[in-house]
């Protein structure tokens, strides 16, 4: 049972507002949600660090009041690696994207994972690099136009979760920016979760990703996310291309929720940080 | 208390390191630096510290990033090519103030060049491999006893600065043995600046410098709440484009670094009466000093600068030992590096004969020798 927690606002650096999210943007509704599971947990966040690469998710730190760092592009996981070994007591949250986490940073993901270092990573997949103007990532669906595939996208994406999992991660879960209230569990429980626990959050560009695919405002990302449409829309065919578009491919159904959970030593127990005498 | 051993230049890194606090290093294996990674694998978790290989160059130093921010003295070792990954970080720690040492045993370049040759080819890349204007604190030592000393230097200059400090040696001075005595480190070495004030709830001040124009950065996890970020940002911490507050800001960096001019003067040797002045770092002046030597006892009157900070560069010692040249021969293992510098700084006015090697072998004496006698018979020396 999830109860209201109407406080989170203290959790917040006000005087670094406005942010610099886009109107109908999921990532606003990620972070709220977030804010109010560490609301419910923490009266402040002084035990707590939080770890961002670059990117519009990765820029949502900075509008916590807490130990914030804004790293550099990809690499916000090997930050919070070093802070985590210096300082085992912190609880270090690493915020990320698809494309800082997924591209420029992959092999610090799963790295992380392997080692079972014990942070909790949060990847906003919106499928394409919104800050950089819509180009795009690694997690675009096929098919689907972005500014730097304008015959549409000819590549398979990452499934950020089984990657993860595959490469060692002892709790993985996914959630949509449509459903806060599952995000808001299983972000709880990757926080209780001793280990590398990883938490992928699909959420919508409207700027860049609707806008170029014609998928309608936010609210209809939304929407058509809740409903489990297909991310391409139904007239992406008939969009002006060079050359044929290539068969019109649609997100498969992802599963969401708590995807896999084991336990095993975290890298801070097998070194002896934590957990005893040395 | 000291202790006299015969120490591998490398082990003399991680034994410096030791001695000055280093309790975390994170790295990825190259030639020819790798014996410092292994040295500190062994060394740091029996003294409370941690040692991490991490997945490549630029992880590492990602990571004594962070282990800077939660409190650690923190080091990681490299080559070129991995000295080359870490350029972005590099820059990451220079604007937003953490402290760091990063060691470059250079190897021959560029590429994957010569792994297990000396050269002195990243020189400029130490000063100028990050992008943007960035100030650089960079020391050159020239034995093993010296890679031990200075190693600790550049933790001190790397913590009352919160800038990354570079050590700059090759793959000769990282490899070879010799005697040194493992002093103590001097007393005193203050550590970062840190904020006077208390935390609390109002603490919008993690980059307010202190007298010396170095931001005072609690450190993660001890109750100040702010912000670090890798772009411009105000005394806050905040992101800001300002052009006047940014233009401040890349001022105070360059400014603060300053203070290493005083904290590591050249080695002057036998210049009182020198109108034959080598100038040389590293390795290279070991045998420039031995040249000194012959040269002298051949009648020419030389003498030999020996920077032991390559940047900021030591603009007055310069000036001061070329004055009254006749003849200047900045000798080093690359095609003209630091050479630059020291023809930037004498500008025409002196007769320049710099001696310049670079394929993976190093200067010898008598080449050395040679070339002074060659450039005094050409009338480059009147």
């Amino acid at each position: 049972m999830i109860e209201a927690a109407p406080t989170e606002k203290r959790l917040l650096r006000l005087d670094m507002m406005p942010h610099m999210l886009c109107p109908g943007c999921g990532h606003g509704i990620v972070f709220d949600a977030m804010l109010r599971v560490l609301a419910r947990r923490y009266e402040t966040l002084d035990g707590v660090a939080f770890v961002a690469g670059i990117g519009c998710s990765s820029r949502v730190v900075g509008y916590v009041d807490s130990a914030t760092m804004h790293t550099t592009h990809g690499r916000p996981l090997t930050f919070a690696t070093g802070l985590k070994l210096a300082r085992p007591d912190l609880k270090v949250i690493v915020v990320t994207g698809d494309g800082d986490g997924l591209s420029i940073g992959g092999n610090h993901l799963i790295h992380a994972a392997r080692r079972n270092i014990d942070l909790t990573c949060v990847l906003f997949n919106n499928e394409i690099y919104g800050m950089t103007g819509g180009q795009l990532a690694p997690t675009t669906v096929p098919g689907a136009f972005t500014s730097t595939s304008p015959e549409g996208n000819h590549e398979e994406p990452f499934d950020a979760a089984r990657l993860v999992e595959a490469a060692g991660a002892t709790f993985v879960a996914r959630a949509q920016s449509f459903r806060t209230r599952l995000f808001e569990e299983v972000f709880a429980e990757a926080l209780d979760h001793p280990g590398f626990s990883f938490v992928e959050v699909l959420t919508d560009c409207t700027e860049y990703f609707g806008r170029t695919n014609h998928l309608g405002t936010g609210a209809d990302l939304l929407f058509a996310q809740g409903r489990e449409e297909p991310a391409v829309d139904a007239d992406l065919a008939t969009r002006p291309t060079l050359r044929p578009v290539p068969e019109k491919r649609t997100r498969p159904t992802l599963a969401t929720g708590v995807l896999h959970r084991s336990r095993r030593s975290t890298l801070e127990e097998a070194m002896g940080l934590v957990g005893g005498a040395r | 208390m000291s202790t006299l051993q015969l120490v591998q230049g490398n082990e003399a890194c991680a034994l410096g390191a030791l001695a000055a606090g280093c309790r975390f290093f994170a790295g990825y294996p190259i030639s020819p630096s790798s014996e410092i990674a292994e040295a500190l694998a062994r060394a740091l978790p029996r003294r409370g510290g941690v040692f991490i290989q991490m997945e490549d160059e630029m992880a590492s130093l990602g990571a004594v990033l962070g282990a800077a921010m939660g409190g650690a003295r923190a080091m990681t070792a490299t080559s070129g090519p991995g000295f080359t990954l870490m350029q972005e970080h590099l820059g990451y720690a220079s604007l937003a103030e953490i402290p760091c040492v990063v060691v470059d045993v250079m190897r021959g370049g560029p590429s994957t060049g010569l792994p297990t040759s000396p050269s002195q080819g990243d020189v400029m890349q130490a000063r100028w491999g990050s992008h943007g204007d960035r100030a650089t604190v960079v020391v050159a030592p020239a034995s093993v006893q010296e890679v031990h000393d200075l190693t600790g230097t550049a933790f001190a200059l790397a913590e009352r600065l919160r800038t990354p400090v570079v050590v700059l040696f090759d793959e000769v001075i990282g490899h070879m043995r010799e005697g040194v005595t493992l002093a103590a480190p001097p007393a005193g070495s203050a550590g970062r600046p840190v904020p006077g004030e208390p935390p609390g709830p109002s603490f919008r001040s993690a980059y307010r410098p202190n007298a010396e124009g170095v931001a005072m950065v609690p450190d993660f996890g001890r109750g100040y709440r702010f912000h670090v970020t890798g772009l411009m940002h105000d005394e806050r911490g905040y992101p800001t484009s300002d052009p006047a507050t940014v233009a401040a800001l890349l001022e105070r960096l360059e400014r603060k670094t300053d203070a290493a001019l005083d904290a590591l003067p050249p080695e002057r040797y036998r210049l009182e009466d020198a109108t034959v002045v080598l100038i040389a770092y590293g390795i290279t002046a070991r045998m420039a000093r031995a040249a000194v030597d012959v040269l002298r006892e051949r009648g020419i009157p030389a003498g030999l600068l020996r920077p032991r900070l390559l940047w900021p560069v030591p603009v007055a010692a310069l000036e001061e030992a070329i004055a009254p040249a006749e003849l200047v021969v900045a000798a080093e293992m690359n095609r003209g590096q630091w050479s630059l510098e020291v023809e930037r700084v004498a500008g025409r006015q002196v007769p320049l004969a710099p001696y310049l090697k670079a394929g993976g072998s190093i200067i010898s004496v008598e080449e050395l020798v040679e070339h002074v006698l060659a450039a005094t018979r050409e009338g480059v020396l009147a």
